[in-house]
């Protein structure tokens, strides 16, 4: 066989071979939905009447968006998932205080390994794939249907490979790879295909920079981004995951619909403009004056990207005209982040910290932007209104560049503030 | 499903996401007719409140990009929209369209705002009366119609479990 890891993972799913373009119904490992794509999904569910009962241990539920509720709306749409899990004793729910943002939940919880079939009610589910797996994101609607059937039709998508060798300079990390990439292959670039990322690039990267990348695929239009798992990933899996897995790597063989080669040396920090991921430039000069920079999301909110921020934050100040919020994006990185006394860095430079949620990354609550203001952020979309106003701007960074430009006042390549002291 | 339908058209451009289609701050309802007060509000103010059943939306590339929600699909049909013609369609968007019956067509034509176009899903033909132009589509995946003839994911899957 010549198949790529989508294309291995969905034959052993479907207990057949399969091709890309065909149409299967494979049965998945997880479901998961967040509290807004939660509601829809238990609404659809419930109308399928008595008899018929959801999988409950395939099942994750975790509200990450508008909690702790911001409102009465929100707070309706956090109990209806209490009261599902509640109803049809689903364990796996991470109530407020226990959880986080759903796709590090889901990393750091252990439903996520390699050769695993996971579907989410989120875009950025694709997120999983930096452990291996092949994860999706789909509508609430068939999340519905998954949580009662255990299975879901897919189409076999085509793959396309992305080599990067060489090492990187200090300062670029996996956020600008993905930057660089989607700057390069644009919005569409890869629009219903498995990315699979390979080179001696990626399997030096520490796995935190891997999920970046492989979250953003999506940002491509991917249906998911892979990475072949290895030791890096075999070993924060274990004593962590929940039950066996099967790495699934791709036949040495195996045909991709295009090629895509990058050096890592030629690649330095980006930063993505509104109102597109692709509309990148170097940040070096980008110089926009910022009213707000955010640290957190599930592309880099976690220990690893906010230990990088604190690096260059301690001992400097953010410029008075700027506000920085932090966003860790689950308890256990928040626990580290305090422990490790990378809070006390942030709190001394004025940075605001806030608990984990999804909060301003989707212009929800906890920084969402007036008319005119500009937010570097390390999240992962920055269309029009999408942290707030529609008059508002967000340009995509990595933490590095999301912390020295917090400095600075104005978007700056981090290398910049270093050199100063 | 129906197989033909007759309506207006709204011209939109590439990408439009669904943060576009309905701003997150309105995702608290699954509601389609509370969503489709808001939709497209940032982007084309004038939309919720003259749009009318039937009328169909004509984008360009990778249409429906962004965000999981499932809210936009609903928004729209919400709004009375018939179908979405696109060149392209983001991945999710065009599952959530199957999977809700909004018939999502890949197709690429010269429409203006407010142009009259007639859709024969089955012969998957476009005519725009307006100009007089006709544009042919591939045909949905069997089992998208499947989908769509049963009336959505959901009556598939209560076959499927009380088979
Ligand atoms: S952090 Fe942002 S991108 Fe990630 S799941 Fe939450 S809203 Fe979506």
């Amino acid at each position: 066989m010549r198949q790529t890891i989508a294309e291995r993972i969905f034959t052993k799913k479907c207990g057949k071979i399969v091709v890309p373009g065909e149409i299967v119904e494979a049965d998945v490992d997880y479901v998961m939905v967040n509290d807004i794509t939660g509601l829809p999904a238990f609404e659809e569910f419930e109308k399928l009447g008595k008899k018929i009962k959801p999988i409950a241990n395939k099942i994750v539920l975790i509200p990450d968006h508008y909690v702790p509720n911001k409102d009465v709306p929100s707070a309706k749409q956090a109990f209806a998932m209490r009261e599902f899990a509640r109803k049809y004793s689903i364990k796996n729910y991470f109530e407020v205080g226990r959880g986080g943002i759903c796709h590090q939940i889901m990393i750091e919880s252990g439903f996520v390994a390699p050769g695993r079939l996971i579907v989410g009610a989120d875009s950025h589910t694709c997120t999983y794939g930096a452990l291996g797996a092949f994860a999706t994101g789909i509508g609430s609607t068939e999340a519905a249907g998954v949580f009662a059937m255990g299975k879901l039709w897919f189409k076999v998508p085509e793959s396309q490979k992305v080599i990067i060798e060489g090492n990187l300079k200090e300062y670029v990390c996996g956020k600008d790879i993905i930057l660089n990439i989607i700057g390069d292959i644009g919005v569409d670039g890869a629009i219903y295909k498995s990315m699979e990322f390979y080179g001696s690039t990626i399997k030096n990267l520490p796995l935190s920079d891997r999920i970046t990348i492989s979250n953003m695929c999506i940002e491509a239009g991917a249906k998911t981004g892979i990475i072949p798992p290895d030791e890096k990933v075999f070993n924060y899996l274990s004593g962590r995951v929940r039950g066996g897995y099967d790495p699934i790597l791709a036949d040495a063989d195996a045909t991709y619909l295009e090629n895509f080669h990058y050096a890592a040396k030629d690649m330095v920090p980006m930063v993505a403009k509104p109102y597109l991921p692709s509309n990148v430039i170097p940040a070096s000069e980008c110089g926009v004056e910022i009213d707000q920079a955010y640290l957190g999301s599930c592309t880099n909110g976690r220990i690893e990207d906010l230990r990088t921020a604190a690096r260059i934050l301690k001992g400097r100040k953010v410029h008075q005209n700027v506000r920085l919020i932090v966003v860790p994006a689950s308890k256990d990185v928040y626990a580290r982040a305090m422990r490790e006394g990378i809070f006390e860095i942030f709190l001394e430079s004025d940075a605001f910290i806030s608990g984990p949620t999804c909060g301003a990354c989707l212009g929800g609550y906890m920084g969402v932007l007036a008319p005119g203001e500009k937010c570097v952020s390390t999240t992962n979309r920055n269309f029009l209104g999408r942290m707030g106003d529609a008059k508002s701007e967000v340009y995509l960074a990595s933490p590095a560049t999301v912390a020295a430009s917090a400095i600075e006042g104005r978007i700056v390549d981090p290398s910049e503030v270093k050199h100063e002291k | 499903m129906k197989n033909k339908m007759k309506g207006r058209a709204w011209r939109f451009k590439d990408n439009v996401d669904t943060d576009q289609v309905i701003p997150a701050e309105y995702l608290i309802t699954g509601d389609p007719k509370e969503l489709s007060k808001h939709v497209f509000e940032k982007v084309r103010p004038d939309f919720a409140g003259s749009v009318k059943v039937g009328d169909m939306i004509v984008g360009g590339k990778n249409f429906g990009c962004g965000s999981s929600r499932e809210h936009a699909v609903r928004a729209l049909m919400g709004a009375g929209i018939s179908c979405v013609i696109a060149e392209s369609f983001a991945r999710i968007f065009y599952r959530n369209s199957i999977n809700l019956c909004l018939p999502p067509v890949e197709c690429t034509m010269e429409v203006k705002n407010g142009d009259l176009l007639d859709v024969d899903l089955v012969e998957g033909r476009i005519q725009n009366l307006t100009d007089g132009r006709l544009y042919s589509f591939r045909q949905f995946p069997s089992f998208a119609i499947l989908i769509m003839q049963r009336g959505g994911l959901m009556r598939y899957v209560e076959d499927s479990c009380t088979e």
